[in-house]
């Protein structure tokens, strides 16, 4: 008896702090349905429904649409090649032996404690002087470079768990390396590749200080950038800002609803001691 | 042909992701410190090596002072409220008999939203005239006038404190939930059967065995805090009258606003010092 009624508290408090968690995403999506004169009155809610901030935001007028592709495809390219690097390595580790595989962790893992503003001030002068600031590669090698940590460090504990005798089975049944890995390894780890995918997918398109640094030029901007320029002007177009912050988001917050159990299991890999 | 015996295929397979993160992290690192100690600036091409006189320089600056001493207390404030908020969250969750999966969706979130985005919403919603907080506090009877949040640098402080707890207690609470489920329910009935009530076996049973899961966390959220830029950066610029600036956008003006690479190069080192000693320090704690 004392427990159900344990059990419904918990759930109360569970919707009151999950109210409080969207609260935000639900106010920047009410205030896209709002005209500018509503939300100059202050309104919380919007009288209808008024689409007139999407409607700006994708038909071109603030260059918007570029900078979704332009953060599709330097996110997507960064994520797909750290993936297949951190794969290859993560896998290298699971056969290194226990002691060689945590020397190179953990030299990785140094690499992943640089603020990202003693990685931007270098990187930007070499990649100046590569002639790559303003390219898509002058932001697909540093996301690469820093998130392949990372990815490394989830990789390894997906594989880790992959049985090593399946190795040997494959080779008695006569599949060479290339085998192995195609018909053995690749179905196996590929819900944890997935996974890895998806994390470093999400911090590429998040990601604002390499971003503002190195694409400056508008046609290469990124939309966490593009975004966070909308209210350079005069005053601050809240109704345009947040209709392009809806377009951004939504895409994440249905992938994080779809895909809620493997991103966990993708973040807590490795965070805990088994 | 077993893979697991040939070591050159290992190190093959290890090479190219390590060649990435030396030429992208530990090369720039190495070129970054030598830049510190040159007065290399973008406006004037030379430059000629001074020493160390950039990091003595930082010992008489006022404003490296006091970002430093704002980054500090801001990662003391922010990630304490993020550790006992994302502890509680994460005893409900366990706690949950249903609707558990729902709720870690709706945790998750807050994580996956651009920082930049959800700075951005803040911003708005701590605004004096139009934002939802003063009108909630003003419904409540809290407040009587619109309160100008980000207009003082104490309450532009809350403002932030508020939005990154918001951010991150949440993923803070998903790593605890993780090491609450590692721990054995025998050992629950054990110490009921031993006659420990819910204080005892919390204190007893569970926090022995989530110690490393709570520094770990700690850890990540320590690190991730001192560098905090996004969400200083469009929530006040570092403002009013430079009071929310820390240490990474003071570095970022000297760097790209005043374009003085020697002298900026010289204050990311310093952040960068900051982060290795706090894990330096976990490290040992943790072997301990």
């Amino acid at each position: 008896m004392i427990r159900r009624k344990g059990r419904s508290l918990a759930g109360a408090a569970a919707g009151a702090v999950g109210i409080a968690l969207l609260a935000p995403f639900i106010i920047q999506l009410s205030a896209a349905l709002m005209t500018s004169g509503e939300i100059a009155a202050g309104r919380l809610v919007p009288s209808a429904l008024h689409f007139g901030n999407f409607r700006t935001v994708l038909s071109g007028q603030h260059a918007f649409p570029r900078y979704l592709a332009n953060s599709l495809l330097i996110a997507g390219t960064s994520s797909l090649i750290a993936v297949l690097l951190g794969s290859a390595a993560a896998f290298a580790l699971t056969r290194l032996g226990r002691r060689a595989a945590l020397a190179v962790l953990l030299v990785v893992l140094t690499a992943a404690m640089v603020p990202q503003i003693a990685a931007v001030s270098p990187l930007f002068l070499l990649l100046r002087s590569a002639g790559l600031l303003n390219t898509y590669a002058g932001l697909v090698i540093p996301y690469v470079g820093l998130n392949l940590p990372l990815a490394i460090w989830i990789l390894y504990g997906f594989f880790r768990q992959l049985p090593p005798e399946l190795e040997e089975a494959a080779a008695i049944d006569g599949a060479g390396f290339a085998g192995t890995i195609r018909h053995v390894y690749m179905p196996l780890a590929a819900p944890g590749v997935f996974t890895t995918a998806i994390l470093v997918f999400i911090f590429c398109w998040n990601e604002f200080l390499l971003a503002l640094t190195i694409n400056t030029a508008d046609a290469m901007r990124t939309v966490t950038v593009g975004i966070a320029m909308f209210p350079g002007q005069y005053e601050m177009p809240w109704g345009v800002i947040f209709a392009a912050s809806v377009v951004v988001t939504l895409p994440l917050v249905a992938l994080v609803l779809v895909l809620q159990r493997r991103i966990v299991s993708g973040l807590t890999a490795g965070a805990v001691k088994e | 042909m077993v893979v697991g015996r040939k070591p050159y295929v290992h190190g093959l397979l290890l090479a190219p992701a390590l060649m990435a993160i030396g030429v992208v992290v530990f090369f720039p690192l190495l070129y970054s410190l030598y830049v510190s100690l040159t007065d290399f600036t973008l406006r004037n091409a030379g430059a000629n090596l001074v020493g160390l006189r950039n990091y003595h320089a930082l010992f008489t600056d006022l404003r490296f002072v006091a970002s430093t001493v704002r980054t500090i207390a801001f990662v003391a404030c922010s990630v304490t409220a993020e550790m006992l908020i994302g502890f509680g969250l994460a005893l409900l969750m366990h706690q949950l008999a249903r609707g558990r999966g729902l709720f870690r969706a709706v945790v998750l979130v807050p994580w996956a939203i651009p920082t930049v985005v959800s700075g951005l919403t803040w911003r708005w919603m701590f605004n004096d005239r139009l934002g939802a907080v003063n009108a909630a506090l003003k419904a409540a009877g809290l407040i009587h006038q619109p309160l100008a949040w980000l207009a003082g640098s104490a309450t532009a402080w809350a403002a932030i404190i508020v939005a990154e707890v918001w951010k991150t207690a949440p993923f803070v609470a998903l790593i605890i939930l993780a090491g609450l489920q590692m721990v054995p329910s025998e050992l629950y009935e054990a110490a009921t059967i031993d006659g420990a009530g819910r204080w005892r076996r919390f204190r007893h049973v569970t926090l022995p065995l989530l110690w490393p899961t709570l520094l770990l966390a700690l850890l990540f959220r320590t690190i991730d805090a001192l560098r905090v830029f996004d969400l200083i950066a469009v929530m006040t610029g570092g403002g009013p009258a430079g009071g929310t600036e820390v240490l990474s956008l003071y570095a970022h003006k000297v760097l790209f606003a005043h374009l003085d690479f020697g002298y900026g190069s010289a204050l990311t080192f310093a952040l960068f010092l900051l982060v290795m000693g706090c894990s330096v320090a976990y490290a040992r704690r943790a072997v301990r």
